[in-house]
Parts: C-alpha cells; structure tokens; sequence
C-alpha cells in the first residue's frame, strides 16, 4: 500500500483529476466575466455612458476580432449583434449575467459530482484493499490486534479519507483559481485597490494558519489526555480492590484530579486561541471595505474613478476571503487526514503478509488424493527466540489415522496448526500426496486439509450455511441477471473492475457440491444428514426443527405433511393409555390446559396487536367482551383472582422467588392491588376508576384452569368465553385479519412450531410424566410417516447467533467437525475438537468419526490419552520433539515416552 | 378439584398442619397435582431426588431393590407424604415409590418445599419429628432383625 495519502491518491486518481480541470478553468473563465459584467450595467446601461441620445443603439452580442497585423491587420466581422436601445439593452445584459451565473452554477454541480464519485471510488477501493491485508495477515497477528479495532478503522477511521480525496486536488486548484481570478480582477480595475486587497488577503494567509497550527497541536494533546484519563479510569475500576485494599483511594484521586487539571489547561488555551483567531479573522475582513469605501470614495469624487468599478471591486472583494478561508481549511483537513492515513496504514503494514498468489482464485485446483504424507524437519519458532515446535519429522499414508500425544505445551496445538498450513514453519517441509503444501496457495490447503482446533468459530446464520461453509471456494454457476437487474449488475462490476476490487460474483452459486459427494441439493441433504449422524447431532436437529415456527410457503409439501402427522397423533392419543395426555383444539370446547386468552382468541398471535401480554388492552377484545357481556365476569373473576393472590402472597418478605414464579401480580404491583381492592370493598366493585378496572380484568388472561386449579371458571362461564371466541372470529376486521392465525383443524398454522401443529393441542398437565411421553409418541409418528428428514431440514435452518451462541458449546463443536467432514479433505487435522463433550459421547464420537473416515486420513491431538488405542499411529510430543511415534499397545508396552505419559496421569 | 379441597387436605398432613393458612394455601397452588396409572412408577430408587409427593387418594407402594429382588417397605395412603427426606439428603432415593392403585398426588417441588421449611420454624420442627420417629422404628426394625439373624 501506498505509505503517503498523496501517492495513493496521485496513482489511482490520477485521470479523473486531470479530467476536472477543463470544468475547473471553463468555471473560472465565466466567474471572471460575472464579476465584469455589472461593471457594462452600471456605467454603459444604467448610467448611459453609451447612448448620447436618446435613439441611439448599440450593438449586443456582436463578434469582431481583431486580426494580427501579419495577417492584414483587418477585423474579422463574424456577427454584427442586435441594436438595441438602452433599456432593451439594460434587460439584455441582466439577463446575459443571470445566463451566466446559472452555467457556472451547472459547471460547479458538475465538477462536485465528479468529486464526489472519485471520494467514493477511492474510499470503496481503500477499504476493500484494507480488508484484503486483513484477510492476508498471519494468525499471530490477531493475537495482537483488537478485532473492534480493526472494524473501527476500516469502517469510521477511513471514513474522511473518501471525502478529502475528491477535494484533494480540485479544492485546491478550485479555490486559488477563485482568489486569483478576483484578484486579478480587482488588480486589472485599479491597483491600489488590488494593492489593499492583496495585503489584506496576504495577512489572513500567513497569520491565521499559523495560530490555528497551534490549535491543531492543542486538539491533538486534548484528544491524547482525554484517550489516556479513560484508559486511567478504566485502570482504577478494574484495579478496584487493590485500591481499597492498600487505602490508595486517595492517591488515585489525586492523580485523576492532576489529570483533569492538565486537560482543564489545555481546553481553556485551546478556546482562547480559537476565539482570538475569530476576531482576528472577522476584523480583517471588516478592514477592507472600510478601506475600499474610504479610499475608493475619495477617487471617485475626485474622479479618477468610476462608480461602477468601485461597486465591481467590491463586490469582488465580497468573494475574496470565503475562498481563502477554505483554502486554509483545506490545508488543515490536509494535516487531519495525512495523519490519520498514516496511522491506519501503519497498522496494516504487516511483514510477513501472506502474498497476494496465494489466495488467487483457482476454479479447480490438482489435490493430493493418495500416497503419503512427509513432515520433515519442522520447526517453528516463538515470539521469545525459543522453539515451539523443533525438528519434527515423520511419514504416514494418506489412509492412516494419527493420534497426537503429549502434556499440556508440547506442542500438538501448534503441529496441528502447521498440518493445516494455518501457521507456516519457520523451516522445514511439509508434502501431502506429492504436494508441497507450504508452498500452495490456499485453494490447495484449504481443499485437501480440514482443521479444527478446541473452540471453534461459527458464523451467525444458520445451521446448513455453517456446514456449507467449507464449501464455498469459487463460484460453481453464474447467478442469471435479467432486465434492470442485469443492468445493475453490469454497472457493479463496472465499478468493481475500476477500484481493483474482486470480480467474482457474490451472488453465484458457491457451493461446491462434487467437493462433498453430492450431486446436487438433494443429495447434499443426505450428505448433510450423514455427517451428522457421525457427530452425534442428528437428534439435536431434528429438536430444533420441532420447536420451529416456519412457513409453509417456504418448505413445499410441509403443510400436507404436518396435517398427516396431526392426524396420526390424534389416533394414538385416542389410545386407552395415552387418553388424557393432550387437550386438543376443539373450537366448540374450552381448553382447560390452554390460557383464558388462548381461549378466547383460540388462535396464535402473529406480531403484538393480539400479543397474550396486550390482548385484554386490546380495542377490538375489549368491544367483543363488551357486547358479549364478558366484561363484568371477567372483572369479577379478576377481582377474586386480586383477593386470593393479596392473600397467598402478602406474608412473603420481599424479593421471594415464590413472586416471579407463581404470582399472577408482580410485587412491585401488589401494593397497587391492595389499594384498588380497598377501594372497591369501599365503593362496590361497579364504581371503582376506569384504570382500576382496566388493572382487574386483564389479571385472568393468563390464567390456565387445569394448573391454577382456583376453581374460578365454572361451566357456565366457559360457555360464555365460547360464545365471545365466535363473536371475535366472526366480526373480525379485514384490517385485523393478518394479526391473528386461528386454530383449525384442517390448517396448518404457520405462526406456531412444527411440534404445536402436530400435536393441535396442549400437553396435559397433571399427567405424570405426559412431556416425555409425548416427546416419544411425537418421534415414533414422524419415523413411521418418514418425516424425520424433512424435520431435520427445518431445523438445519435454526440460527446460530452470533458465534454459535444459541448452541451449546458442545454442538458447536459438532456443528464444526461436521463442517470439516462434509468437505471430505484428504487430511483431517484436530485439535482437541471433542474435548469439551462428556467422557461417554467423546468415546462414542471419536470412534464414529474414524469409522467415517476409513482409508482417510486423520491427525487428532487428543486429550485423553486412552483414545489413543483407536488410532493406528501415535505420535508423542514431547517439549516440541517426537519422542517417539508407532502404535499405542506397542509404545505402551515399551516403557519410553508414552509410559511416562500416562503414569503422570 | 379446586384449591380449596387440596387445601383441607394439606391441613391435615402433619407437617404442614401447624403452618399459618394463607402459607398452606400458597403450597397448593405452587404443586403440581398429578394423577398416576396404576403400577406407573412416581421415581425410582437411585434417581436424583427433585420433589415430595403428598398422597391425595390411592395407595402407593415402596419398594427397596435388594440382590433378591424388590423389598416392599411400606404401603401408604391418603395424607402422607412420600420423599420428603431425600429432599434435604444430597443423595438419590434409596427406595422406589410406585402406584398400587390410580393415584392422585399433590407433588411439592424441592426449592418450594425448602423454602416453607426454612420460614416455618413449626414445619422444620414437625419435620424433624417424623425423622426421629422414623429412626426410631428403623433402629427398632434393626434391632429385631438382628435378634432374628443371631
């Protein structure tokens, strides 16, 4: 990258620059003949100096050129203008100035635009070339850098860069011309007026950037204070016990109170300064006219002047000082951005970065398939001179699986991490099939080697996008673009070819199917499934696709599917052991296991208008209960539901768990309850407040008769609810209708989860151990309709979050030796990729995996040494050496490394 | 079933006999009441112990695992209350409770169960009773049997 501001702006700006300049001079051309104009008004038009008489004309717009004498001295007569009369004439040089002033005002909105796509075209190719060094650095490098920091100064540090290039240049160039142009002006009217001018103009120059140069430095000091106090703020906070523990409290309010003192210092010279440069400015510019009128007044009453130049100069002095001011401007954005350029560039410049080759897009690179893999001599060296890894060699066929042994720093993180190429040894050779891979770019390692180290990363989409990951090396079919689209795309790659940006299409198909053994998106589900069999998440999956709420649209077939699995759940629960587990949705009953408002509204919710929380707020369920006279029982109900919750909850102390986990009323709200009870124990319940009511009617919502057990909703009660649930559904607003998916039998419901839909009801409570049977009955259903893959399907499409979090981290690390599988690498290095599951599905997985991975090979730095046993090889680091290598038994029994190993536990 | 019948129920098992009502009644309505088929087992001996039942109608077996197979312990019925002692041991249920007949039961989850123990003192010590009683015909059942063996 370039090391100055300016070079990187000169080299790849260069031509659009040069192209602004003919507007740049065409604009001065024009500004010179504005300011030249109102003097032709005033002295020939308005005050008549070139109509005598009254019928006398001139010409306008006439064309004559002189010819030069050795081409006959003649005038040239292209056009002899229209003669007009003076006022006529008056109109015709008004409107000639206004022409004027309307194209210089096209030329500058020309000249800006162009500014403008050179800014963003150099900011774009900045940040893409910065990204691009991000992707190249080494690993260690990370270790050093914040990644926040990195994001901060691609996205907001450069930010100013790619307005300041489109000024760079033409700014500059733009507003000197400007100045000079009126100077020249005013120089060419009268020269001691051009002497004032200039004198003036030539003190605002120097003095003014040279107290503000002052400023600059006090801003930067003032932002180095300000960056050190919070680093000291955030010292003491962390050091917080130490602080109280040797009573240095007062010592570190001292140092803080020095260090805003400092910063008190510095902002109070800083303000000063800035306004004493405000004055300084504004005198100056004030100091002129008073000269101009002064002395220019003199002149002209004297007559060695005209009124017209006068007024024409100071109207050209008027725009004298705004350019001069920008320009100083100019300069100091100049200083502000040279540094910050600096700054970034010198965090990106990074020795050993990788070469550009070796991430060159290969379509389809030659990969090692057989033969053996040869590490000779590897040896890697640590940040202290020491070495980490030292002299390492050894030979195995490309089917062998390889365990790594050794205690916590022999090295196996780092071996595992140079058989995947993911660090480079500082010496030695590593060959896998014949191929050098410390020397192939990464389209070769990242294809024939998989790694996974012991906390791996996720990215935040779903679940089949992170085991597709591995599968995107370069663009397998081209996205088709039509129409508009097309365009578009066309003007994309327009832009990305000019700012040396990459032209491989992001919207391309990039998954590589064949990679994976797969035919096409079909096959690859299967292959999907498959590898996680292997790892043992499977289950997990299918779990996740249950409890998903997805849209029918979007899964072809899952309506009709889910409706079959409904209707085979329903037989089973009709048998005589299952009977009671599962209240279904019946629209003509009352579901003793659903909310009072599932039943009112028997239906799910879609978005917060018929939200559980908002539905007894809700205009259009308060007009229903209303005329169908539920109003009144359901404040009675709530004011019964107000006493006994005031009475079982009253005598806890506060905070008891018992309040967030049973109470109907929060306890922040009890008291407020306790109030409104008193008042309508006082008043009768009829003449309690509008809020007061609004309180007790909501509270039964959420209640659910078959848990609560308050015996509150009695038959007659739960008919009335019905008729109020048909009233609701049948009156229902157009407007409305999105909010609200009803139950129905014969639909699927895409608002509720796959397992919702199946089951049509609500799992019974009071049925001892009804989940787990149901979770049972629910899988037996789906295998025998053979659904369970289309579920897994759903829930390969659940979100990770962002670094996996909504996994555990013991999927997460399945999810990523899965990932490694379906890529099928003729290498498969891991470090400790199971070590977080449970003893039991470590023995089960690692034994799977290989099994998967017959006549493939494997490395695995293990951490339990007993897994070993699987393995055909066994490799014992010890201090960065092998100390010995050859099959677990026989090392075992041999009395050497191993041994050593294992007795130390 | 309402509240108001597992509240006269609650008032009559003895360790809960002496709490004030308003904290009987808050037990009733933080259980669960669950029914059980007949022979569907509660929990088995050696699972992780997370609540106490208190029997509302039906019998329940109690049944030890021995090398010749289950030992039946005890039979119990309306108003008592089933493993409440493992509840405040750290350690799984030694015997296994199963439905002799349909049963319905009031199941009291450990933290609720707990936390009334630790606000009544009048429970704690009703409590402590049926543990010294229950040792009591422990240590008795213990003697005779060694009588017996001898």
């Amino acid at each position: 990258m370039e090391r100055s501001l300016f070079g990187f702006i000169f080299r790849y700006s260069k031509r659009e620059q040069l192209m602004i300049v003919p507007l740049v001079v065409a604009s001065m051309l024009i500004y010179f003949a504005t300011l030249d104009l109102p003097k032709a008004i005033i002295n020939e038009a308005i005050q008549g100096r070139r109509f005598p008489s009254p019928d006398a004309t001139v010409a306008f717009l006439k064309i004559h050129f002189a010819l030069p004498a050795f081409l006959g001295g003649e005038t040239l007569r292209l056009f002899d203008g229209f003669a007009l009369h003076q006022l006529p004439y008056l109109f015709a040089l008004t409107i000639a100035f206004l022409s004027l002033i309307v194209v210089n005002g096209g030329i500058k909105f020309q000249i800006n635009t162009m500014k403008g796509w050179m800014g963003e075209r150099m900011l774009r190719r900045l940040r893409y070339a910065l990204f691009d060094h991000i992707l190249r650095f080494p690993l260690a490098r990370f270790r050093r850098v914040k990644s926040a920091e990195l994001a901060t100064m691609v996205k907001d540090e450069v930010e100013p860069l790619g307005g300041f290039v489109g000024e760079s240049m033409i700014t500059p160039l733009f507003l000197s011309g400007e100045a000079l142009t009126a100077m020249f002006f005013i120089m060419f009217q009268h020269v001691y007026l051009g002497l004032i001018a200039l004198g003036v103009v030539v003190t605002q120059a120097v003095i003014v950037p040279r107290l503000r140069r002052r400023l600059l430095a006090l801003a930067k000091q003032r932002q180095l204070g300000a960056r050190q106090l919070a680093g000291r703020i955030a010292e003491v906070a962390d050091g917080a016990a130490e602080v109280h523990a040797h009573d240095t409290s007062n010592y570190e309010r001292a140092e803080i109170s020095a260090r805003l003192g400092r910063i008190f210092r510095i902002r109070f010279e800083f303000f000063q300064r800035k306004f004493l440069i405000k004055f300084l400015n504004n005198f100056l510019s004030q100091v002129a006219p008073f000269l101009f009128y002064s002395i220019g007044g003199y002149l002209v009453v004297v007559g060695r002047l005209d009124i017209g130049t006068l007024v024409a100069v100071i109207a050209a002095y008027k725009d004298l000082p705004s350019p001069i001011k920008e320009l100083i401007d100019w300069d100091q954005q100049r200083l502000d951005v040279q540094i910050k350029y600096t700054q970034v560039i010198e965090q990106f410049t990074v020795e050993d970065l990788a070469p550009a080759q070796l991430h060159e897009p290969i379509a389809a690179p030659q990969l090692p398939q057989s033969g053996r893999l040869r590490a000779s001599n590897l040896t890697l060296a640590g940040e202290a001179g020491t070495k980490l890894i030292d002299g390492v060699s050894f030979e195995v066929d490309l089917d062998q699986h390889v365990a790594i042994l050794g205690s916590h720093a022999a090295g196996a993180a780092e071996l595992t991490q140079m058989l995947s190429r993911l660090v480079l040894p500082s010496s030695g050779s590593l060959e896998v099939g014949g191929v050098d891979m410390i020397k192939a770019p990464e389209a070769v390692t990242g294809r024939a080697l998989a790694y996974v180290g012991p906390a791996a990363y996720l990215f935040p989409v779903s679940v089949r996008d992170n085991l597709l990951y591995g599968l995107k090396h370069f663009p397998r079919r081209e996205a088709s673009y039509e129409g508009a689209q097309l365009r578009e795309q066309e003007f994309q790659m327009r832009e990305a070819k000019r700012t040396d940006s990459t032209l491989l299409d992001y919207n391309a198909e990039w998954i590589d199917y064949l990679a994976a053994g797969a035919a096409g998106p079909e096959e690859m589900e299967q292959r999907i499934v498959e590898v996680l069999q292997t790892v043992e998440l499977e289950e997990t999956i299918f779990e996740l696709g249950l409890r998903s709420a997805v849209d029918a649209a979007q899964h072809p077939g899952l309506a009709e599917n889910a409706l079959r699995a409904r209707a085979a759940v329903r037989t089973r629960l009709a048998a005589p052991d299952m009977q009671g587990l599962v209240e279904q949705f019946d629209a003509g009953r009352y579901n003793r296991n659903a909310t009072l408002a599932e039943n009112l509204l028997f239906g799910t919710p879609l978005g917060k208008l018929f939200d559980i929380d908002n539905l007894a707020h809700n205009d259009y369920m308060r007009r229903v209960l209303q005329e169908t006279g539920l109003t009144e029982d359901l404040l009675k109900t709530g004011h019964k539901l107000a006493e006994t919750m005031v009475e079982l909850f009253s005598g806890l102390p506060p905070g008891h768990e018992f309040f967030e986990r049973f109470s109907f009323i929060r306890q922040d709200d009890l008291p407020e309850v306790k109030a409104v009870l008193g008042r309508a124990a006082d008043a009768g319940l009829e003449r309690i407040g509008e809020a007061e009511r609004d309180l007790l009617l909501a509270l039964p919502f959420k209640m659910i008769s078959a848990r609560h057990r308050l015996g509150l909703i009695d038959e007659a009660f739960e008919e009335r609810i019905l008729a109020a649930r048909r009233y609701f559904a049948e009156r229902l607003p157009a407007a409305l209708k999105p909010a609200v998916e009803f139950f129905d039998a014969t639909r699927y419901n895409g608002a509720a989860t796959l397992q919702d839909n199946i089951l049509f009801g609500k799992v019974a409570t009071g049925q001892a151990q009804a989940s787990a049977r149901i979770g049972a009955l629910l899988h037996d259903v789906l295998e025998e309709l053979k659904l369970r893959p289309h579920v897994v399907s759903i829930g390969l499409g659940y979100q990770v979050g962002v670094g996996g979090a909504r996994l555990s981290s013991s999927d997460r690390q399945k999810v990523a030796i899965a990932r490694a599988l379906l890529k099928r690498p003729a290498v498969l290095v891991l470090d400790q990729a199971a070590a977080n599951l449970d003893a039991g599905s470590q023995n089960r997985i690692v034994t799977s995996i290989l099994e998967a991975r017959k006549g493939r090979c494997v490395f695995w730095a293990l951490q339990r040494n007993d897994l070993a046993e699987r393995f055909g090889h066994t490799l014992v680091l010890e201090r960065g050496r092998v100390a010995e290598q050859g099959r677990f038994e026989e090392l075992k029994a041999r009395g050497g490394a191993l041994q050593k190993l294992l007795s130390a536990g | 079933m309402s509240l108001e019948q597992e509240f006269e129920l609650i008032r009559r098992v003895p360790i809960f006999s002496t709490t004030d009502p308003a904290m009987q009644k808050l037990l009733c309505f933080s259980s669960d009441r669950l029914t059980y088929a007949e022979g569907q087992v509660m929990f088995r001996a050696g699972d992780p112990p997370d609540s106490a039942y208190i029997v509302m109608e039906g019998e329940v077996d109690i049944t030890v695992p021995t090398p010749k197979g289950p030992l039946l312990v005890n039979t119990l019925g309306r108003n008592d209350v089933i493993g409440e002692i493992g509840i405040f041991g750290d350690v799984p249920r030694t015997a296994t409770a199963a439905a002799r007949t349909r049963v319905e039961v009031l199941r009291i989850s450990r933290d609720v169960f707990v936390n009334v123990i630790r606000g009544n003192p009048d429970a704690a010590i009703a409590l402590i009773r049926i543990l010294a009683d229950r040792l009591a015909k422990t240590t008795a059942q213990l003697r005779r049997m060694a009588a017996e063996s001898r």
